[in-house]
């Protein structure tokens, strides 16, 4: 069977009509929902964004498939009674390659702005100010900078429009930090310091989720994060009587990071 | 009673199972009392006079059961003892539980086997849901929980989707290459017979002080190094299955490679060989991964080591790193035999030949290649180097490259084709394709890092794997079943019910997991007993619809059994199929053919004229004598 009669056969346009059809109805909704939930930090509409490019493209592929299926369906369903075979067609090399290329340009696509993101969430900057994060069964706890050291227990405060880089430590198991509003999860792991890097930039209240199965208090572990002015932050920083006790402390000095810089690390 | 012992069987089984258990626990307590050690030791992680019995009682029960008889007493210059071929196929229902070197009765104790589990794992599946189905905490408590879905999640994995695909190539595929067996049947058997051992160990591990496993299927260091004994049973559980997998593996290389009907070549071979080709070379060369992490979690436990204590300079991360570079495989060692199962359903059922038949094979091989760089996608957020991650979310991505091949060849073949809808099978493999649609969109999102930083470790994962593991694979298996089950058991299945079920797992499976992936992404972590009341509404809308696709499932169990005891006898080709093992009776004779068949072109020569795939004994004056059958007598 050549290739040009076996597409004559088929209504391409019309099939086209439907896909971009049912895309258009398809984006038309899942974008007008907000799966992500509040966006507070400078990364969420990033991240947010890259994931509704994925839903436009993922409701185009969709459709694709759906039409197609729906089309062989309904027009190369047997009639009843009709015993005799399809029609010998074994391939079609253009068609072949051309669902192996798009497909191929579509997720390189992907890939490629999802890198570009990936850089732009985790920028550092100059004036970041540092928190370290401590885990342990089932509880979150914070040091702030400072020489004093202060710390605070079940409670994260952190003040608005400013770089954040978490120091994550944990004490006993694998626990993971994720402020869903923030869009931005790290695992806390024993031995190595972590790193996660926020600009919360919408005061509010949110909780900090353990993400990653740590007993049975997993469900429980749990902490408030307030995000607010600097000034009231300072205040708050001020107010904290409590030092980061000793064995939290050593695990900051001890543990190594996770990421040395490749060439520095051998020390070339 | 002497005779008995003597004999291979259940009761020199359990007296071998008996032995091996005792002479563990002697081994350990006459050690320690050698050392001046107190006798038992009872940490959590330790109990070695219970770790010791449960290696050794069941390597006891497949010695005592007669899986190494034959070796054994050809290793030892013996007189081995000559198959009779007695051991070949079943007569009655008893002959499934006895030590059997044939593939068609090996096949059918793993698929019953497997699904034994599939109901348990379903049951577990049941309770969560209904834990679930408020927030707070109702029915069971936070570590009940934690060891009901690590259990759910080892079961569904470990004995039934891995297994039951071995179980079906078992039964189906010598037929399909015309081997009068597999390659290694003795090895063959003893690969059955470790897996129900496997189940047993994770089943039985609800009863060890401290409860079953509860670190999840994943087992992370260092929460299993700490966990309770349960997490030794799952340990060794997975060596159990392992070697089971590797071996059966290592069968069907050999099988596919050496024992094909003449005239068939690669390029003859049925997809569904392609697809446990593919499998198979990820099996034998990525199983060993996980087998390896399990012991070094047990020697951490056990013998101290500090393979994974960050305290004592272990790596936490590294154990990561192993276990996902057997467990990303064991991804499409989960898939790969379902897409050789849908390409053999659509083609047949369609009257079509596989559209891009070569193409099909090679994406299969793709895969294969793609799957071993890809693991570090499961740690984007687990704090390890991150430069690893920017390449393993391309070579992720583009994974979906050969996956969207399969997917849009198995709708070019509907294409000009007769398609009949009247077979369950053909419904599984047409919804199989929307579901897994979804399921690989899905991937490619988790695939893409700054996304995966937010959902990963959510219910948009819980989501995601049960769309791929139960839209896609459990889709495949219950097409492959309902398309083999004339063959196996040479009766009809009611398509009425088949039908009932089909809708019914259709519906329940997307009411189920397509709320999943909106809950989590809004903020609801992954393995919790307890949430946000935020959620409450949607959990209680996805447990009715678990509940109903539980239930709908008694309706498949109902019309298996009901058909293989009364169904209608089946034809040898129920659905006008071209490849060989339609082409025997149903259910196929003991030994297969009584000739070899000859492979003279494609199995998908569907609507081509006079074309044939494989001319069977007594057909035409000019089919040659078959050449004497080589079975493996390792």
């Amino acid at each position: 069977m050549p290739a040009a009669s076996m597409y004559g056969r088929l209504p391409i346009l019309k099939m086209l009509a439907a896909i971009i059809a049912m895309t258009v109805v398809i984006c038309a909704v899942m974008l007008s929902i907000n799966w992500d939930g509040q966006a507070a930090s400078t990364a969420a509409p990033k991240i947010d964004d890259l994931l509704n490019v994925m839903i436009i493209i993922s409701s185009f592929v969709f459709s694709v498939v759906i039409v197609a299926l729906f089309y062989a369906l309904w027009k190369f369903k047997v009639k009843p009674g009709d015993e005799s075979d399809g029609e010998p067609i074994h391939g079609n090399t253009r068609l072949e390659i051309a669902w192996t290329l798009i497909p191929t340009i579509i997720v390189l696509f992907g890939g490629g702005y999802s890198w570009k993101v990936l850089d732009e969430i985790e920028e550092p900057v100059k004036d970041a100010m540092t928190v370290d994060v401590f885990s342990q069964q089932y509880a979150w706890s914070f040091g702030y900078p400072g020489k004093d050291n202060v710390y605070s227990q079940g409670e994260l405060h952190v003040p608005v429009y400013r770089q954040i880089q978490f120091k994550m430590h944990a004490q006993d198991v694998i626990h993971s930090f994720w402020v869903p509003e923030w869009r931005i999860k790290k695992d806390n792991v024993p031995g190595i310091t972590t790193t996660a890097i926020v600009t919360p930039d919408r005061v509010g209240t949110y909780q900090l989720i353990c993400t990653e199965l740590c007993g049975f208090g997993h469900a429980s572990m749990r902490a408030t994060v307030v995000v607010e002015p600097p000034g009231q932050f300072q205040k708050w920083v001020a107010g904290l009587k409590e030092k980061v006790p000793q064995p939290l402390e050593q695990s900051v000095t001890q543990d190594t990071e996770t990421n040395p810089p490749p060439l520095t690390a051998g020390g070339a | 009673m002497l005779a008995a012992i003597k004999r291979p069987g259940w009761t020199r089984g359990a007296l071998g199972a008996l032995a091996g258990a005792a002479f563990g626990f002697g081994l350990v307590i006459s050690l320690r009392a050698i050392s001046g050690l107190p006798l038992y030791q009872t940490e959590q992680t330790g109990y070695p006079h219970v770790v010791v019995p449960l290696i050794l009682a069941p390597l006891g029960f497949l010695a005592g059961f007669g899986c190494f008889d034959y070796w054994l007493r050809w290793a030892a210059g013996a007189p081995t003892i000559p198959d009779d071929h007695s051991q070949h196929g079943a007569r009655s229902w008893k002959d499934y539980f006895r030590f059997n070197t044939d593939h068609k009765v090996i096949g059918i104790q793993y698929i019953c086997t497997t699904f034994f589990f599939f109901f348990v794992g379903g049951l577990m599946a049941m309770l969560i849901r209904a834990e679930l189905a408020q927030p707070g905490t109702q029915i069971v408590d936070a570590a009940t929980y934690n060891s009901l879905f690590s259990t759910h999640a080892v079961l569904m994995i470990f004995v039934f989707v891995i297994p039951v695909f071995a179980g079906i190539a078992n039964y189906v595929l010598p037929l399909m290459i015309g081997a009068p067996d597999m390659a290694f049947p003795r090895l063959n058997a003893l690969s059955f017979w470790m897996l129900p051992l496997a189940g047993i160990l994770f089943v039985g591990s609800f009863l060890a002080p401290g409860g079953a496993f509860d670190a999840g299927w994943t087992g992370y260091a260092p929460l299993s190094t700490g966990a309770p004994l349960g997490q030794s049973f799952f340990n060794l559980g997975v060596q159990f299955a392992g070697a089971s997998s590797i071996a059966t593996a290592l069968n069907f290389l050999v099988t596919i490679i050496t024992m094909r009907a003449p005239g068939m070549t690669f390029w003859r071979m049925p997809l569904l060989v392609w697809a446990n080709l593919s499998t198979s070379l990820l099996v034998v060369a990525a199983t060993p991964f996980i087998a390896g992490a399990q012991f070094m979690v047990l020697f951490d436990r056990l013998l101290h080591t500090n393979l994974f204590q960050f305290a004592s300079g272990g790596d936490v991360i590294s154990y990561q790193h192993i276990f996902w570079f057997y467990s990303h495989p064991a991804v499409y060692i989960m898939m790969l035999p379902g897409f050789g199962i849908i390409s053999e359903v659509i083609s047949t059922h369609a009257r079509k030949p596989i559209f891009g038949y070569r193409l099909m094979a090679l994406a299969l091989i793709g895969i294969v290649v793609l799957s071993y760089s890809v693991w570090a996608h499961h740690m984007f957020v687990a704090g390890m180097f991150s430069w690893l991650r920017v390449p393993m979310m391309l070579t992720t991505l583009l994974i979906a490259v050969p996956t969207g091949i399969k997917i849009f060849s198995w709708l070019g073949t509907l294409y000009f084709g007769k398609i009949h809808t009247y077979s369950t099978s053909m419904l599984f493999a047409l919804a199989f394709i929307v579901t897994f649609t979804i399921g690989g969109i899905s991937g490619v999102m988790l695939g893409m890092v700054p996304i995966d930083i937010h959902v990963s470790d959510t219910y948009f994962i819980v989501a995601h794997i049960h769309f791929v593991l139960f839209g896609g694979s459990v889709f495949t298996i219950f097409a492959g079943i309902y398309h083999w089950f004339p063959k196996m058991t040479g009766r009809m299945y009611d398509e009425k019910l088949g039908r009932v079920h089909f809708w019914g797992t259709l519906i329940g499976t997307w009411g189920t997991f397509i709320p999943m992936h909106w809950i989590g992404m809004d903020g609801m972590p992954r393995r919790v007993e307890d949430y946000a009341s935020q959620f409450g509404n949607w959990n209680l809308m996805i447990s009715c619809f678990a509940f109903m696709l539980g239930a709908i499932q008694l309706v498949f169990l109902y019309n298996m059994i009901v058909s293989w005891r009364f169904g209608p006898k089946a034809p040898a080709n129920p659905w006008r199929a071209n490849s060989i093992e339609w082409q025997v009776s149903s259910p196929p004779p003991i030994f297969n053919f009584d000739e070899i068949p000859r492979v003279v072109g494609g199995p998908y020569e569907y609507g081509v004229p006079g074309a044939r795939h494989a001319i069977m004994a007594g057909e035409g004056a000019d089919v040659p004598a078959a050449e004497p059958s080589v079975v493996g007598s390792a």
